[in-house]
């Protein structure tokens, strides 16, 4: 598959946050079997996240209020960097930051990094107080930060984009016309969950974002607009814990998918996502994948 | 409740305190695996027991099993109480947190360790298994309501007067209360103090960074990190 100059072997690839550096979970898949994946959010500076709780299970998936722990960008490169070096498969590194200079001296770090053939330009987290979703909540901070990433990041740039807006396909234009070779969608719907016995919030952070089933037909809606607006390909993310969800978004427009919390139910899912997906082709005939790709019969 | 499971393969090695996530039978009411620590292992019957206490539907769904039941696991997780190098422990244990003790008593005992245990519990209801704790050590016992063993607190028993004399190492699990009390006179004393947390976990394997205590070195993870810290590593 090509995703805008991006080669993937096949459409699965795993969701930032959820597959920590994919490193977790080698014991129990061949993580070089996937079309990609996507490696935790990372900023300019080390950052210790919020405090605990930080998680909140609710029907159909969970809340989370991790705020992008991570030893920062330096580290990934010194320590990290050398144990995925040799993955066989696309290791994009999501990107985070506060302001804008922090995006973009991140960026520059990675664009230095041989194989990371791309980044996931996090515009989008609900769980930092400043910037993340702030850049991704508006056209005009949405399309500044993508601009200033573009001028120095020279690989595949690929943007995330939040749910929590009243029109993401006009964010997805404005990110479009800054210079992304794609979008990935959905980022978490801003949430919380409260103890009733206590009469306190379940989360340090009183709101966090949810993930899992719950979220799947958003995410499907919005990816469906989303491929309407934009010529640049969509990775379809939200809720996905089957093969047939994964088809379900392509045929709503995504070229690929991104697995998520589903990692957290069972760590081989999306090695077995992937078999899944071939069995759908096979059972319908089906010789090329990206021939579902928006394939939805209206 | 014992939940007895027979692997179909044999068993991995398994480190006291290690714990499994479980995949809860009914779905449709949970939706993330439950972590239950490891209460024995019978390497030779390639069984592993869990004690579950119903306190969810996750946990509700677990009692409910019949028979012959099929579970789905991922284990052993987590780094374990180290036995290595232990002489004279006292593992405390209040409420649910006697779990892991029998295979750390076990553990401990195979090492030609003396092992002395000391169980808190609301009431003499809430003590499980005493006979088979005293096939493995001393066993002593509180209640908050004075129903069995010395009334009170763990951390008023007599025993507990024997930190840094008798005893140079304590392994503590259970409410966190508890082991923050146990920890707080243990500071006083020349003892190591181990406590294992519970902290609530979505993967168990430090992907998804939820299950975080915060440490003398930042945020770690219970389920990777821990859940065994030894009480100089956490900020309480």
């Amino acid at each position: 598959m090509n995703l805008n100059g991006l080669i993937l072997k096949n459409p699965v690839m795993t969701a930032s946050g959820t597959f920590g550096y994919g490193l977790e979970y080698d014991d129990f898949m061949d993580v070089s079997s996937l079309g990609g994946i996507i490696v935790k959010g990372t900023t300019l500076n080390p950052r210790e996240g919020n405090p605990y709780p930080r998680l909140a299970e609710v029907k159909q998936g969970m809340i989370n209020a991790v705020g992008l722990q991570n030893k920062g960008v330096d580290y990934f490169c010194k320590h990290i960097y050398p144990l995925v070096y040799n993955y066989k498969t696309n290791v994009l590194v999501n990107v985070s930051g506060s302001c804008i200079s922090d995006y973009v001296s991140t960026a520059e770090r990675i664009n230095e990094l041989e194989n990371i053939p791309g980044i996931e330009l996090n515009i989008s987290c609900p769980n930092v107080k400043e910037g993340g979703m702030a850049f991704g909540t508006s056209c005009e901070s949405a399309q500044k930060v993508v601009e200033a990433v573009r001028q120095v990041y020279k690989k595949h740039l690929m943007v995330k984009l939040s749910p929590n807006v009243t029109n993401i396909s006009e964010i997805a234009i404005a990110v479009e016309s800054a210079g992304a070779d794609s979008v990935s969608l959905i980022n978490t719907v801003l949430a919380m969950a409260i103890n009733s016995e206590t009469r306190r919030p379940v989360l340090s952070t009183i709101t966090g974002g949810l993930s899992g089933p719950a979220i799947k037909p958003i995410a499907l809606r919005m990816v469906w607009q989303v491929s309407k607006a934009v010529k640049i390909p969509i990775v379809g993310l939200g809720g996905i814990m089957t093969a047939a969800d994964a088809i379900e978004f392509m045929l709503a427009g995504a070229s690929a998918v991104e697995i998520g919390t589903a990692n957290f139910i069972d760590p081989a899912i999306s090695a077995k996502i992937v078999a899944g997906i071939i069995n759908y082709l096979e059972r319908h005939n089906i010789s090329d994948v990206n021939s579902i790709i928006g394939g939805l019969i209206v | 409740m014992k939940l007895i499971l027979q692997s179909p393969s044999n068993l991995p090695i398994i480190n006291p305190g290690q714990f499994v996530e479980v995949q809860t039978p009914d779905s449709s009411k949970t939706f993330l695996r439950r972590p239950i620590s490891i209460h024995d292992v019978d390497y030779t019957r390639n069984r592993l027991i869990l004690l579950v206490k119903t306190v969810g539907e996750g946990t509700k769904s677990l009692s409910n099993l019949s028979i012959g039941s099929t579970l789905n696991l991922v284990y052993p997780l987590g780094n374990g109480f180290d036995v290595s190098n232990v002489k004279h422990p006292l593992l405390i244990a209040g409420g649910v947190g006697i779990a892991p003790m029998m295979y750390l008593g076990k553990s401990l005992k195979k090492n030609d360790v003396e092992v002395n245990f000391l169980f808190g519990a609301k009431s003499s209801s809430g003590l499980l298994l005493e006979d088979e704790f005293r096939k493995v050590g001393n066993l002593y016992c509180t209640t908050e309501d004075g129903s069995a063993g010395t009334q009170g607190f763990v951390t008023q028993h007599a025993e507990i007067e024997k930190l840094g004399i008798d005893y140079d190492s304590v392994f503590v699990c259970g409410p966190i209360q508890m082991m923050k009390a146990v920890g707080n006179i243990v500071k006083q004393k020349d003892v190591t103090c181990y406590v294992s947390l519970e902290n609530t976990m979505a993967c168990g394997i430090g992907a998804c960074l939820c299950c975080v205590t915060d440490t003398v070195s930042g945020h770690k993870c219970v389920c990777t990190e821990g859940p065994v810290f030894d009480i100089k590593d956490l900020k309480w």
